[in-house]
């Protein structure tokens, strides 16, 4: 039993950080907002070239052969970093759940290695229309998508569907419904291959919201306690408060019991767990919670300036707001663990914490035997 | 990260196991604030001890067995699992106990450490006085050198399970003329020493749980002093010993009580018109859940050369909040007939169990320095907030 995260985890975290941090910042992100396309495609190319459009996907495929444990540490910092780019919703979600068909022994593996190679080269982007969520992110850069009707996936150029802009109200996100009618030679899956892809994409999905809700909450927590150190009211600084420090305090409480939770549900969904679906919609719960704590009371302790369009912070709010509800909402997830509480073959209670992450079911007579 | 058991931790829950079933008593123990009780639980840390189960981390020569903070988790989810005894002596074995090792001579420690892990000397812990409770720097209460001994007068208050204890340590003022946390010294006071009063203070549930201590020219030998004369602060602060900030609560007793509020809402759940319990059960189960993985997170980190700083803090907050909030939700579910006590006709031993649960949930954001305090320590030295 080990929670710890590998040296080489964070020597990558750190770097894919330390490169964010660099090119990342609210000034190009703002510029993006007047882009017409909405993305930094030199940034695009960067990412590639650490390896982390196939960072997923199995070495037998072309990839790193890495795991979710692995990426959702890069995750938190593309949420820290605000990155507009889809990066997370691509690597962990679009392109993992086309190694997934790539390394199956359904007829449609090979088209579908052969695009992972493209995928792999940054020649195309694909990204992935779950039916849990009304509008794909960023869809008008993709050329490829996976596109869910019923438990099918289909596998649709993007040049053949009608992409509808929306608005959101956050500027960095460009969100599209999509128009299209299925058609068999697009169909690359279908009955429980189907639902099984797609159920493993909600939860990784989930999984990359979770983690860049906590990125983000980090980096509005952050800026909090950087304003209220520097802003003086009454000769002081308003940070010296006892009532600016509770607010803050328990959001880095909340933090700090989001982030253990995230780390398993990373660690169910790589070791294709049994609890996968539960430890997921944990993580997106608590993550949320912690996100809606940490915008509110960030922007309680910035005061007036905190509800301004001037000011950085709402760069990190939105976001927060935005992808709280994608990937499925607080009632999706908290029903998913409400039917397992009223499951009675559910094993709860002191000793079960890791319970299906263990290869066997514990008691003591088949121990002493 | 690896998140199944070893073969060695397997092992290890299954001896801990076996001998919890052999051994946890069938009926359950009357109150510790109770005489009577505080006997039987007394009793029950001398089984324990009996066959090195006292504090499984403490080394061997101390009646532990050496374990991990890993193992120290495995035994507790066992522990509670098999609904075994509260422990009587929790300020001694989780509080004094690493301190004592940390600062402890060679001889304080072969003279009370023993004595601690078999149950045979049960402590209490006095800090707080009536003029000095979240401020712990205002004690008053004065430990005055004279020759081989120190004489002890003034007072101490909210001490928990003092009455029936042993022994009671303090910190008291060594240098008269000090103010604040200077001057200040951490000493060993038997409670049956002379011009020692102690006065029972019932809690909410009507038992004497506290007890307010008087000492008038107490006389207690130089022997009794943990560490250096005047450095009593630090040591009280420490945070050295690691094991206050994560095993005063471990989280097998909150995933516990959220296992069995799951149970009432599932036997209640046809009858519940309040919509909202839902959301409250599911959010209690997963905070429990939490607690745990964070507990075994930072277990991991420490046992990796890590450390434990404000984070302390923060478990603090999130335990005692969890189990309000799950004795909240289950005195909800239960409805009118929550209030009632023992020989009321419609009681049963369930609803009483929920009731002093409950009672003691409110006390949990008070003790061992109040949430508003942890804050602070929060907002200062985890984010770096400006003292001032």
């Amino acid at each position: 039993m080990n929670f710890m995260s590998s040296e080489d985890q964070i020597a990558y975290r750190d770097s894919v950080a330390t490169m964010l941090a660099a090119e990342v910042t609210a000034e190009s992100i703002r510029a993006r907002w007047d882009s017409p396309k909405g993305i930094d495609e030199k940034l695009i190319e960067q990412l590639n070239e650490l390896g982390l459009n196939t960072m997923l996907v199995p070495e037998s495929c072309g990839g790193l052969g890495l795991s979710e444990l692995d990426f959702i540490l890069l995750a938190q910092e593309c949420g820290r970093a605000a990155l507009p780019e889809p990066l997370v919703d691509n690597v962990l979600v679009a392109n993992a759940m086309l190694a997934d068909v790539a390394c199956s022994d359904l007829v449609s593996a090979k088209q579908c290695e052969d695009l992972l190679s493209e995928v792999a080269a940054g020649k195309v982007m694909l990204a992935c229309g779950h039916w849990i969520n009304p509008f794909i992110n960023m869809a008008h850069i993709h050329q490829w998508l996976l596109l869910s009707h019923g438990d099918e996936v289909h596998l649709v150029e993007s040049s053949a569907v009608e992409l509808l802009p929306q608005r959101s109200a956050d500027p960095s996100r460009r969100i599209f419904k999509v128009n299209w009618q299925p058609k068999a030679e697009t169909r690359i899956a279908n009955g429980e291959a189907g639902a099984g892809l797609w159920r493993r994409a909600l939860n990784r999905g989930a999984l990359g919201v979770a983690a860049q809700l906590i990125g983000l909450s980090e980096s509005i927590l952050h800026r909090a306690v950087g304003f209220t150190a520097d802003r003086e009211q009454f000769g002081r600084p308003v940070g010296s408060n006892q009532a600016v420090k509770h607010l803050l305090a328990d959001c880095a409480v909340s933090l700090e019991f989001a982030k253990p939770v995230m780390a398993r549900a990373a660690y169910a969904v790589g070791s294709n767990s049994s609890d996968a679906d539960c430890a997921v919609s944990h993580a997106k719960v608590a993550a949320s919670r912690a996100a809606q704590l940490c915008a509110r009371h960030g922007m309680q302790v910035h005061g007036a300036m905190g509800y301004t369009w001037e000011c950085d912070l709402h760069i990190w709010m939105k976001r927060c707001w935005a992808i709280d509800k994608t990937w499925g909402d607080a009632g999706f997830h908290k029903n998913r663990i409400h039917e397992r509480l009223l499951d009675p073959s559910t094993l709860m209670g002191a000793g079960h914490t890791f319970t299906s992450a263990t290869s066997k079911t514990y008691n003591s007579q088949e121990g002493a035997a | 990260m690896d998140l199944r058991y070893t073969a060695t931790e397997e092992a290890f829950r299954l001896k801990v196991r076996q001998w919890l079933e052999k051994n946890v008593p069938c009926e359950s123990l009357k109150s510790f604030d109770t005489e009577e009780g505080f006997d039987q639980h007394r009793a029950w840390e001398k089984t324990l001890a009996s066959d090195n189960w006292g504090m499984v981390t403490w080394p061997k020569e101390y009646g532990g067995r050496g374990c991990n903070l890993i193992q120290w988790l495995i035994f507790e989810e066992e522990y509670y699992r098999a609904g075994a005894p509260l422990r009587v002596n929790q300020n001694g074995i989780f509080l004094l106990g690493p301190t004592l090792m940390e600062y402890g001579t060679a001889d304080q420690k072969s003279r009370f450490i023993g004595a601690m892990a078999s149950g045979e000397e049960i402590w209490a812990q006095g800090w707080s006085e009536p003029g000095a409770g979240s401020d712990m720097a205002a004690i008053r209460s004065k430990a005055i050198r004279d020759g081989g001994d120190y004489i002890i007068n003034g007072q101490k208050i909210w001490s928990t399970r003092a009455v029936f204890a042993d022994w009671v340590f303090c910190i008291f003022r060594t240098d008269p003329e000090s103010t604040r946390h200077h001057g200040l010294s951490f000493i060993f006071v038997p409670l049956d020493a002379e011009g020692v009063t102690v006065r029972p203070i019932d809690q909410l549930n009507g038992l004497p749980g506290f007890a307010e201590i008087f000492f008038d020219d107490v006389r207690v030998p130089v022997f009794n002093r943990l560490g250096e004369e005047g450095e009593g602060w630090a040591i009280a602060m420490s945070t050295a010993g690691f094991e206050r900030g994560l095993m005063l609560r471990s989280p097998a007793r909150f995933q516990e009580a959220a296992k069995k509020l799951v149970a009432l809402y599932q036997a209640k759940r046809n009858d519940i018109l309040d919509l909202s319990l839902e959301d409250a059960v599911v959010l209690c189960y997963l905070d429990a859940e939490a607690y745990a993985l964070s507990t075994y997170a930072t277990a991991s980190r420490l046992m990796a050369g890590g450390n434990i700083g404000a984070e302390s803090s923060c478990n603090k907050i999130f335990w005692s909040e969890l189990d309000i909030k799950i004795h909240e939700t289950a005195m909800r579910l239960l409805g009118a007939r929550g209030e009632l006590l023992p020989d009321s006709e419609d009681f049963s031993e369930e609803l009483g169990v929920w009731l002093d649960g409950f009672f003691f949930a409110q006390s949990g954001p008070i003790y061992a320095g109040t949430n508003e305090v942890q804050r602070n320590i929060i907002a200062e030295r985890m984010l770096g907030m400006p003292r001032k």
